[in-house]
């Protein structure tokens, strides 16, 4: 095969398993008669998307609002904990117990202790989000700042270098390629708090649509919030990939895997 | 010649308790002399290295340079190693630029100065036969063009010591020996005093006035060698009988020194 044309092939490749994907699911739900109150097919879901444009459009950006704020939250926590984590052994070996701890933690479990102490809403969302995918960034900061050339400190180090310096000129540039990759799995962790926290504790969002569609028996509106969050998760993991490739595209000079 | 880097009956191990590193090693070297240690793996060429320039000090015994005693880093040296340690965000001449950043004085005159510190990089940067290459990255230079950049980087500072860890190591023979006179112009033209760690015999009996043979561990130098062929060497130098005559009786040392 020629070259443009595998590229071409590459290039649509994505679209076309997807339509695979919603095209055999069309057929299975047909072929077996799989009764739509079980597994609704997606012409259904799509009728139900535009029974529904509106309470779906308001719900969603609502979520993704929720989402978005956690997971700044995350960013912002996440990173400074990463850095702090990452200057200082006895603080990495004091507080990576703690974090293993925490983050084996089923988030779920903490939403009723949230909504004790904020109430039902929009703010258990938001910090479920963050407790939820800060982790994956305190670990890649501190993992980048962890894994220095000794030979690059001791260069700096002989010229009189302080940590701060080295942290200034080494440490931070090269853990951004660690700190953008991790943004992308916190992303979609964070999709994740929100929406168990909306369908526990809310009166709003995607969660909580899918909560009372399913209540009413709508089984083609619960799909449609799932295609909703795949959306949004997509959609804001290619932001996150964008951005990657935009600050550190010094890290990705690699030809593996982009044959 | 007076001793430019002394150390007398130094005893050094990481750590307490541990083995020894070094035993009861002394060595003198010159100023504007060109040193070579050589001896069996492990025998603390590299802790000789960090003892040198203040990023370790002896548990016993006495370490100077410059005629002071070594209590912090030596800011006077510049340092290489076999990676080139580069900085794979920063252009080649950024790199350079990287030690001017952090030592006295040129720190807080870098704002001032800057072009006239970029233009000495290039100077440099020419002198080792990278006239140009300035504006690219390291990963876009081939292996030997990466170790002249990291050696241009341990001497934009100007230092009066030169600490060469293998510097060649990694390098493939042909590229090695063009380097091997590339150090040998730096080192003609600036009268700077190296130290250069290695386990090719050739490079140390080439390059150098002085060759110490270290046993294996704790090391301690147990021959001293001089190295009287004339300079200006030229690489044929390596295929007449004196030379190969004197790596012959250094090699016996070292067999002997791994017994």
């Amino acid at each position: 095969m020629t070259m443009n044309r595998t590229n071409l092939l590459i290039k649509a490749s994505p679209w076309l398993f997807t339509i695979a994907l919603f095209v055999i699911w069309e057929a299975a739900v047909w072929i077996f008669r799989i009764p739509t109150f079980f597994l609704p097919p997606p012409s259904a879901i799509a009728m139900a998307f535009c029974e529904f444009s509106g309470p779906i459009a308001r719900n969603s950006w609502i979520t993704l609002q929720t989402t978005m704020i956690g997971f700044g939250l995350a960013v912002g926590f996440g990173l400074l904990l990463g850095l702090l984590v990452g200057w200082s052994r006895a603080i990495y070996a004091g507080l990576y117990p703690l974090m293993i701890g925490f983050n084996a933690i089923p988030k779920v479990a903490l939403v009723p202790i949230l909504v004790l102490w904020f109430g039902i809403g929009f703010i258990p969302a938001v910090l479920t989000a963050f407790l939820i995918s800060f982790f994956p960034i305190v670990v890649n900061v501190a993992t980048g700042l962890a894994t220095i050339e000794p030979e690059l400190e001791d260069v700096l180090k002989a010229l009189g270098a302080s940590k701060l310096d080295i942290m200034r000129k080494v440490g931070i540039p090269r853990t951004l390629p660690y700190f953008f990759g991790s943004l992308k799995v916190a992303i979609t962790l964070a999709f994740v708090g929100s929406v168990i926290s909306e369908s526990v504790a809310s009166n709003y969002g995607i969660g909580n649509l899918m909560l009372q569609a399913q209540a009413q028996f709508q089984v083609p509106l619960i799909f449609a919030g799932l295609v909703v969050l795949a959306i949004e998760g997509i959609a804001m993991y290619a932001v996150m990939a964008l951005l990657e490739k935009r600050m550190t595209g010094w890290a990705q000079r690699s030809g593996f895997g982009q044959n | 010649m007076s001793a430019f880097v002394s150390l007398r009956n130094v005893n050094h191990a990481y750590g307490a308790g541990t083995a020894l590193a070094v035993e009861d090693l002394s060595i003198e070297v010159g100023e504007g002399e060109f040193a070579a240690v050589v001896g069996p793996s492990g025998c603390g060429k590299s802790t000789l290295m960090k003892l040198a320039t203040g990023l370790q000090f002896p548990q016993s015994g006495t370490v100077t340079v410059a005629g002071e005693r070594v209590s912090k880093p030596v800011k006077i040296a510049g340092m290489a190693f076999q990676a080139p340690t580069l900085l794979p965000w920063r252009s080649t001449l950024e790199n350079l630029l990287l030690p001017l950043e952090i030592v006295e004085p040129h720190r807080s005159e870098m704002r001032r100065r800057k072009v006239e510190f970029a233009a000495r990089a290039k100077n440099l940067l020419a002198s080792v036969g990278l006239r140009d290459q300035g504006d690219k990255f390291p990963w876009e230079l081939s292996g030997g063009m990466q170790q002249r950049a990291s050696l241009c980087r341990a001497l934009i500072h100007e230092p009066k010591l030169l600490m060469l860890d293998e510097p060649f190591g990694a390098l493939d023979a042909f590229t090695r020996e063009e380097l091997w006179c590339v150090i040998r112009d730096l080192q003609a033209a600036r009268k700077i005093t190296v130290i250069l760690v290695t386990h090719d015999l050739r490079e140390a009996v080439f390059l150098a006035d002085r060759v110490f043979v270290m046993s294996s561990r704790p090391g301690r130098v147990i021959v001293e060698r001089k190295i009287e062929l004339p300079r200006p060497r030229d690489l044929e130098v390596t295929f007449s009988p004196e030379f190969q005559d004197i790596v012959h009786e250094l090699r016996a040392h070292i067999v002997k020194a791994r017994q």
